[in-house]
């Protein structure tokens, strides 16, 4: 029998997410790009448009949804091309850390940004 | 059983000339990732324009987040970042797929294969993008 190949380790919880984020943001970024350039046109942006999209509640936590795995993806791609690069020890820890302070950092912006964008609440 | 392949430290890219159609399609999803996360904060700082709008400037359109963003799209060097950004997330996207299905076991024999159909879709997608991005008020 062929030799089962899988790149997961057991107990890896980034790795798994990395992978959900990726299947959820392939469909997410192409809406994005489909709805303000296709549909929409991104010269014609107003803030009264992006309002009127907001405040719908289903476009609402889908943007908000792709923010946070956006940001997950990306800076978790990010540590892992820096660890695999050969980041180590203490330097690991600290480089770490600011990732994870930055994407707290861009989450919390993107929310705040997202609520100026809607009536819902 | 599952196996994990242990690629050990990132290669010398001095050997570049070497590198096989993989090690590309590695190093391109590195690079567009990269770029696109980089974008994402630019993104939000760009629509942070919309905190604290004024909504009698927003119905006719003068107000600070309307300005900045038509303001960008009529530049046209941005138009042409936008169709980079385009043919990034495309490639990004189309090789995340591929790399999904190697996650899997899926393909591996068709790697090379599915890496350059990545770069061939990502092409035609982009150039048939053009008129869009490029048409609309300048």
């Amino acid at each position: 029998m062929a030799k089962h190949y899988s790149s997961f380790e057991r107990g890896n919880w980034r790795w798994f997410l990395q992978r959900i984020t990726a299947i959820f943001l392939i469909g997410a970024l192409a809406f994005h790009f489909v709805t303000l350039h296709f549909i929409n046109h991104a010269a014609d942006i107003s803030f009264l448009g992006t309002q009127a999209r907001m405040s719908e509640i289903g476009y609402f936590s889908l943007m908000v949804t792709f923010l946070v795995a956006g940001a997950f993806h990306g800076v978790n791609g990010v540590y892992n091309g820096l660890v695999n690069a050969g980041l180590e020890g203490r330097q690991k820890q600290i480089v770490g850390t600011i990732l994870i302070i930055a994407t707290l950092l861009l989450i919390g912006q993107g929310l705040r940004v997202a609520v100026a964008m809607t009536t819902l609440f | 059983m599952a196996q994990s392949y242990d690629r050990g430290a990132v290669e010398s890219f001095g050997r570049w000339r070497e590198f096989q159609a993989g090690m590309w399609a590695w190093i391109l999803h590195k690079l567009t990732g990269w770029i696109l996360v980089g974008y994402l904060f630019t993104h939000i700082a760009v629509l942070s324009t919309a905190v604290g709008v004024d909504p009698g400037a927003a119905a006719t359109e003068v107000d600070t987040y309307t300005q900045t963003l038509q303001g960008l799209e009529g530049l046209l060097i941005v138009r042409f970042l936008e169709i980079g950004l385009l043919t990034v997330a495309v490639f990004h996207i189309l090789n995340g797929i591929r790399l999904l299905f190697v996650d899997l076991g899926l393909g591996l024999d068709v790697q090379d294969a599915s890496f350059y159909a990545s770069l061939i879709l990502t092409a035609l997608i982009t150039l048939s993008s053009l008129p869009t991005f490029l048409g609309g008020a300048l």
